[in-house]
């Protein structure tokens, strides 16, 4: 009985501790990015502008829950709920401190590959059940750019599995108790983060809705709290990808003095201020640009790591 | 401009009869008279033909002359058709006037010669109603297709209120809307190819991208762009028109508006039009401050550009820090003038007021704050590996394709044309000065950036100048002419008193002539062609854009390049739509 009601704290106050963290995050980034732009950002809602992402919530749910006549109505409104879904079950595998976590599946690793890759139904779905041409060319980019980056995503991990031998990311969190990940696994940290940006769809991977071509993309024809949905997943995305990140390589909860789920905080809040910075620094390539970089560059460097991985693996027989 | 009667007497020779007069101008242009029938043929010889030719066709537009009263010694006309073509070898200039008789008169297109004339020819069209014979597709291209009556005609009204009450019945609602629709046929496009249907999506007038109400209908293969249609004329609002009925004094403040990013920059060659047909000649002291009011505007608008340019790429930042330092010049400007991005300061025959106080320490704090800032920019910007890729090799064209469809200012200098209006024929003082010309090889939109980074140094060691030297004097000319008149007399002889009452009441009267100044505008050559007709106000004004010819050119670099090329080809010519509608 008492375990049950500990799995239910557990699940529920990840769920609302993700949620919203996930939900403060605009506020941050703005504020961030006014920063590093000279300006202030929202500063007037709260004390600092913190109850900015309140007001804003508040604005998206009054808002008229419209569908363009035009759009398959069924499609149009299944889409956003698709990118929350996949993101938040994603969230049941990571391992945040020794005690909280949903689930230890000894397959984690793929069942966040297999999560990630269904989040793109949900833009491809939303461009093209939107029935409009400019969000019609952001599902098309989507799905090229999702599908080819989500080949050397997983092939970039490969490496951490085989050094730590399990697909099992609290295992993985424990193998890396002498070293981190970031040393021997640093070519696939790099070809990792990158794909990673290309999943979360931020600049400079946001050819889907890149704002000054294709106005906002794939997701033009949504407001309200449907485009709410669009919006909080991105941020979900980045903060799921930035604590990935931190359990494939930068050893999860494990550091010296603090307790263990505050050393997670504070890994995965250093890589959503990188994304959040790269966004601020960074212009957006062209979509075939994106595509041979992918292809040409990331998906050998991503196998040269795996290949060289297992050599040394297999020569020193550990 | 010494081979002005060289070309007078090839004229003559070669087309006898069919040079009906030559007319002298205030602003020693070389005009002649050609008979209709001839005039294809003369503007032939004048591209190919000539030693050192005209290969520019710099601008076409005409003259309702109806109820023009002086007109001494020049033939019968109704609707005069100016042509101004310019040659680069030779740096002068052409103006051939055609006349044209009746109601609804009719002349043969020289697309065929200049494919640039084909915009030039709807809009004389459009504002006229002169239609030409051969055009590919004469259509209204400033106003809504369901427009009556020609504007620039003389009986057209200028105002809403001479026009009757306004209605939109459903019927005429529907139409309206219908005319928007987009046929791929009127543009001889086809739908579809053996494989493929093509997609045509519509871009604007309401599209971050396209820099205000621009629309551009792109004929799609995936997200290849086979075709594009331009479509302008949203911005239009007839500052021609406004020339005809503002007295010269007050028509200054339209001027800031046609390049709005330019501000006074505009005033300058309209007010040396003026200054042209009236004889006005301006002391040394008002063309340094000119000059250094329009170099701190080549740098606002220069910063506008290069900010929204790298935004259109995806890049957040740069636009911010580059508005912030706009703000610094326009605290300048604000300090000089009194206003900000419109200060319609300079007048005819000089500028507003004397320089402030400390003017020049604002001004040396800038520049001395610009010249790191700038480096820093390379740094963000050009240098960026992802900027390069986006723009080296697109949207390409080399300095014939530049001068064929009228290309000027940065764009043509990119090219690697060194050519500079400032440089080949200085106006306002500028050969006083010591600045380069900057200038790019590939003619791509790399280079285009290039060239107006570039220059935004320049306009800095050229301010530099100015503060350094800024001569003694008054700041405005002691001309009867000069509006508003310097008052020290006023109170003190009749004569003065009378003087400044008129110019102040109705606005100077400025005799009969025709002139036009030109300047090297932030954004390419600007020109003011006045025609007087010895009035309070203007008989014509003609106002030559640099951005209209520019965006005539957009679907020939854009074919086979890709949507966000387009955005990267639109960023780089740096265009306002207000310069293109007018």
């Amino acid at each position: 009985m008492s375990e049950t009601v500990l799995h239910l704290i557990n699940v529920l106050g990840i769920l609302i501790v993700v949620l919203s963290i996930a939900a403060s995050l605009p506020w941050v980034e703005r504020r961030l990015l006014g920063y590093l732009q000279d300006r202030y950002g929202p500063n007037r809602v709260g004390p600092f502008g913190v109850l900015q992402t309140v007001a804003d919530a508040i604005k998206l749910f009054t808002k008229e829950d419209w569908i363009p006549p035009f759009a398959d109505k069924p499609v149009f409104i299944i889409a956003p709920t698709v990118i929350m879904t996949t993101i938040l079950t994603s969230f049941a595998v990571v391992p945040f401190s020794p005690g909280i976590g949903v689930i230890d599946l000894n397959i984690g690793l793929l069942f966040f590959l297999a999560m990630s890759s269904l989040g793109v139904y949900s833009v491809m779905l939303a461009g093209w059940s939107a029935n409009n041409k400019y969000s019609l060319l952001g599902a098309l980019r989507a799905a090229a750019q999702m599908l080819s980056y989500e080949v050397f995503m997983g092939l970039s991990l490969m490496g951490v599995v085989i050094i730590s031998g399990t697909f099992n990311l609290r295992n993985i969190v424990l193998a890396q108790k002498n070293m981190w990940f970031c040393i021997p696994q640093i070519i696939g940290l790099i070809v990792f983060i990158i794909a990673a940006l290309a999943e979360t769809r931020r600049l400079p991977f946001d050819l889907t809705e890149a704002e000054s071509e294709l106005v906002a993309g794939y997701h033009i024809e949504y407001s309200g709290m449907k485009f709410g949905m669009f919006y909080i997943g991105e941020y979900v995305g980045v903060t799921l990808i930035s604590s990935m990140i931190v359990t494939l390589f930068f050893g999860g909860w494990q550091g010296p003095f603090l307790p263990p789920i505050v050393w997670f905080i504070i890994k995965t809040f250093f890589f959503i201020g990188l994304f959040i910075t790269l966004r601020a620094s960074l212009p957006r390539p062209r979509f075939d640009q994106l595509m041979s970089y992918g292809w040409k560059v990331m998906l050998p460097l991503a196998l040269l790591n795996l290949l060289v991985t297992g050599g040394i693996v297999l020569a020193t027989g550990s | 401009m010494e081979d002005k009667p060289g070309i007078s007497q090839e004229l003559q020779a070669r087309f006898g009869e069919a040079v009906l007069a030559q007319q002298l101008t205030r602003d020693d242009v070389p005009t002649f008279w050609i008979a209709k029938d001839r005039i294809s043929d003369v503007l032939r010889y004048l591209k190919s033909d000539v030693e050192k030719p005209f290969r520019m066709l710099y601008d076409l537009t005409a003259i309702d002359e109806r109820v023009r009263a002086n007109r001494q010694n020049q033939p019968e006309s109704d609707y005069t058709l100016v042509y101004i073509l310019r040659s680069f070898d030779r740096n002068a200039d052409i103006r051939l006037k055609v006349p044209l008789l009746g109601e609804s008169p009719a002349i043969s297109s020289i697309t065929s010669i200049w494919p640039s004339a084909n915009w030039y020819e709807c809009e004389v069209w459009d504002m006229f109603g002169v239609s030409f014979d051969g055009h590919p597709h004469l259509r209204r291209i400033l106003m809504p297709p369901s427009w009556e009556g020609h504007p620039l005609r003389k009986d057209h009204p200028a105002r809403a209120t001479e026009m009757g009450r306004y209605e939109l019945p459903v019927e005429k609602e529907k139409k309206g809307v219908e005319s928007l629709q987009f046929r791929p046929e009127d543009w001889g496009m086809q739908r579809q190819s053996e494989d493929a249907d093509f997609m045509f999506l519509n871009v604007g007038p309401q599209h971050p991208g396209t820099h205000g109400v621009f629309r551009i209908v792109l004929q799609l293969f995936g997200e290849e762009i086979i075709d594009a249609v331009p479509d302008i004329g949203y911005h239009h609002r007839g500052a021609e028109k406004m020339g005809e009925r503002q007295s010269w004094h007050t028509y200054i403040p339209y001027t800031d508006r046609v390049d709005y990013l330019g501000g006074v920059m505009n005033n300058l060659p309209y007010v040396m039009a003026v200054e042209k047909l009236a004889g006005i000649e301006v002391p040394d002291r008002v063309k340094v401050i000119r000059i250094m009011m329009s170099e701190l505007f080549r740098i606002i608008s220069h910063l506008v550009f290069y900010g929204t340019y790298a935004q259109d790429l995806g890049q957040l930042s740069p636009v911010l820090y580059m508005f912030t330092d706009r703000e610094r010049a326009f605290e300048i400007v604000e300090a000089v003038t009194g206003a900000r991005m419109h200060p319609s300061w300079f007048r005819i025959g000089g500028v507003k007021e004397d320089l402030p106080d400390g003017w020049d320490q604002k001004m040396m704090d800038f520049v001395n704050y610009m010249y790191p800032r700038l480096k820093e920019y390379d740094s963000l910007v050009m240098q960026n590996r992802i900027f390069q890729a986006r723009t080296k090799g697109i949207g390409q064209y080399t300095t014939e394709e530049a001068i064929e469809w009228g290309v000027t200012g940065p764009g043509l200098r990119a090219t690697g044309c060194a050519w500079d209006y400032r440089k080949q024929r200085p106006y306002s003082g500028y050969d006083q000065f010591d600045f380069d010309i900057p200038t790019g090889s590939r003619g791509d939109c790399y280079d285009r950036a290039v060239v107006h980074v570039g220059e935004m140094r320049q306009s800095l060691r050229i301010i530099e100048q100015c503060v350094k030297e800024m001569p003694p004097g008054p700041y405005k000319a002691n001309h009867p002419r000069t509006t508003p008149p310097l008052k020290e007399r006023t109170m003190h002889d009749i004569e003065t008193l009378i003087t400044h009452f008129l110019n102040v009441s109705w606005g100077p009267v400025i005799p009969p002539g025709e002139a036009a100044a030109t300047v090297e505008g932030t954004k390419g050559n600007n020109t003011y062609y006045l025609v007087s007709d010895g009035n309070t106000v203007s008989y014509r004004t003609r106002i030559r854009t640099p951005s209209f010819p520019h965006l005539q050119m957009i679907p020939l670099i854009s074919r086979g390049m890709m949507i966000p090329d387009l955005l990267a080809i639109l960023g780089s010519i740096d265009f306002v739509l207000a310069d293109v509608d007018r």
